[in-house]
């Protein structure tokens, strides 16, 4: 009996060493790409000129701002939609479940660029031209980012209304004379703040990083910022690479540590 | 008198109540349906209408039909094998590196660094990613300089590229594989020692135990993720455009090709073809969420 226990405890042993093997390889393969954009980063003759040029550019951060300045635009919108919707759908019609969560699968199956495609269409002539203007353009663009953060959102949010009991903190609420929108913006939205910053955070790394609707719709975004870089420049793409994939790695951390003091969870499918 | 009156305000009573909510309760959804109904709904239903009307407006089917022209069913299939490969190599080995943190014996704290890792790189993808593999695994790249200098192996003379249906599902396989950490980690969580312990307790070899209780157990998670997995790539072109500017027929960037000009020659075509990838989507997502529900069973 013994004799077959340490037969087994080796061959876990063994066992283990392969499934070092595996773990170390896949990590390299998360990490080779990393390590070779930071190389090339460095490779200019003046050390980290590629970054100071970027740095010093002014069309960077005004692509950087623009970017954020839409992602947050996006977050304001999506949560202004979805927590309403998710808490008005758990307390009063049950019954339209299944048509909100079919919508906001919806993006789920139609790929950004079917999307956009579809937006341009749209919204290129009469009786609505968004695409004529600039704050048109811009609008839309919001309205698609939006758009594909409804997936990501409405779980973490539904969530979210799942873990609290939204009926007795609404009679509650009621009894002491709150009228809805202090109901949803003073009882609900905190109970599920968790949720909705980790679906915020969510959206800000793929707004940061989206660049198929952007380009499209010939937005000054950061996405396509890159894309032209990296026709044009040797180094500068790397730096920005790197800066790029950091922005998202605050985003994901951030999502990490409200994730922990909250039980709201968004599953992570970026843009591709 | 009195009697009927209450009787009949008793039977009313039930009924009129529900109805009087049904009709405006809605309406707190509205500002939801209107939104997504301006700027979801109604762009596919004008991809939807536009891709059963020719250039004259009339009614016709010759769109679908004209989805068999060869370079059209080409990027179909390009696009297909890209998804299946990347989506297959990623289940894989996203299986495998999820198991040895979690089941197979390794020490508990990777993990959590390997999960917020996975969180990131299922994010890094588009533009920056195949920047960065062109920094990797490009003529100039980082991997491809050290194997010419230090093994004389240059991969450019070896018949390599990265430019190619084969890097570019190198590439995909990076965002994939992260995905597929993510998703299958909780379906490994769900698989319970005591199962391995009974199976082994009752004379089950390793093989035994995975051909007859693990997989089993497994298999919907398995094939939902590869599913979800294959959509994933399926949607993508922000990568694939960056990578090879559309010297590989993949679906999405022949799309993103009609809407900055006709390049099809025939707009129609163009929609028929969103519609098609809209499908493939549509089937990918629908067998995912089947397959989840049945997945589901084993982790409560």
């Amino acid at each position: 009996m013994s004799e077959q226990a340490a037969a087994r405890s080796a061959q876990r042993r063994r066992g283990s060493a392969i499934w070092w093997v595996v773990l170390l390889v896949g990590v390299a393969y998360f990490t080779v790409p990393l390590v070779a954009t930071l190389q090339f980063s460095l490779r200019t003759k003046v050390p980290f000129a590629a970054y100071t040029n970027v740095l010093q550019d002014p069309v960077f951060w005004s692509r950087l701002g623009y970017s954020a300045m839409c992602a947050v635009c996006t977050i304001v919108l999506s949560v202004a939609l979805v927590v309403p919707t998710a808490y008005w759908v758990r307390l009063k019609v049950p019954r339209l479940r299944p048509v909100v969560e079919f919508i906001t699968l919806l993006p789920f199956v139609i790929p950004p660029v079917v999307l956009v495609f579809g937006l341009i269409r749209v919204y290129s002539g009469n009786p609505i031209p968004l695409v004529a203007t600039e704050l048109g353009s811009t609008a839309l663009l919001v309205a698609a980012y939006v758009v594909l953060s409804l997936p990501y959102m409405y779980r973490a949010v539904d969530t979210g209304l799942r873990s609290i009991d939204s009926q007795s903190l609404t009679e509650a609420a009621q009894s002491l004379g709150a009228g809805w929108p202090t109901i949803i913006l003073r009882v609900i939205l905190p109970n599920v703040r968790g949720a909705v910053l980790s679906g915020a955070f969510l959206t800000f790394a793929i707004v940061m990083g989206e660049f198929t609707i952007a380009n499209f719709l010939f937005r000054p975004a950061f996405g396509p910022y890159l894309s032209l870089l990296g026709n044009s420049k040797t180094y500068e793409p790397a730096a920005v690479s790197l800066i790029s994939f950091g922005l998202t790695w605050v985003a994901m951390a951030m999502i990490a540590i409200v994730g922990r003091q909250s039980r709201g969870r968004v599953s992570a499918v970026g843009v591709r | 008198m009195t009697a009927v009156t209450a009787t009949a305000t008793t039977q009313d009573a039930p009924d009129a109540r529900p109805g009087s909510r049904r009709s405006w309760a809605w309406l707190g959804i509205l500002p939801f349906l209107v939104f997504s109904g301006l700027f979801l709904l109604l762009p596919i239903s004008f991809l939807v209408i536009g891709s059963f009307v020719d250039r004259s407006g009339s009614l016709t089917l010759q769109n679908y039909a004209d989805l068999s022209r060869p370079d059209i069913v080409l990027a179909f299939r390009t696009t297909i094998e890209v998804s299946l490969v990347s989506a297959l190599a990623g289940t894989f080995v996203g299986f495998l590196m999820a198991y040895a943190v979690i089941l197979a014996g390794l020490p508990k704290w990777l993990r959590a660094p390997l999960v917020t890792f996975a969180g990131v790189a299922s994010n890094f993808a588009g533009v920056p990613l195949a920047l960065a593999f062109i920094f990797t695994l490009g003529q100039l790249g980082l991997v491809t300089l050290f194997l010419r200098d230090t093994f004389g192996i240059y991969l450019y003379q070896q018949g390599f590229s990265l430019y190619t249906q084969v890097g570019l599902e190198l590439v995909y396989v990076y965002f994939q594989l992260p995905l597929m950490i993510l998703i299958i980690a909780p379906a490994i969580d769900g698989l319970k020692r005591d199962w391995r312990e009974a199976a082994e307790n009752l004379g089950a070899s390793p093989r035994q135990y995975w051909r007859y209780v693990a997989l089993p157990i497994l298999m919907p998670s398995l094939m939902g993720a590869a599913i979800l997995l294959f959509g994933n790539a399926f949607g993508a072109q922000a990568t694939a455009y960056q990578l090879t500017g559309g010297t590989i027929p993949i679906l999405a960037v022949k799309i993103g090709a009609q809407i900055s000009g006709d390049v099809l020659r025939n707009v129609g075509l163009g929609y028929a073809m969103a519609m098609g990838m809209v499908v493939v989507m549509g089937v990918a997502i629908g067998c995912y969420i089947v397959l989840q529900r049945k997945a589901e069973r084993w982790s409560r």
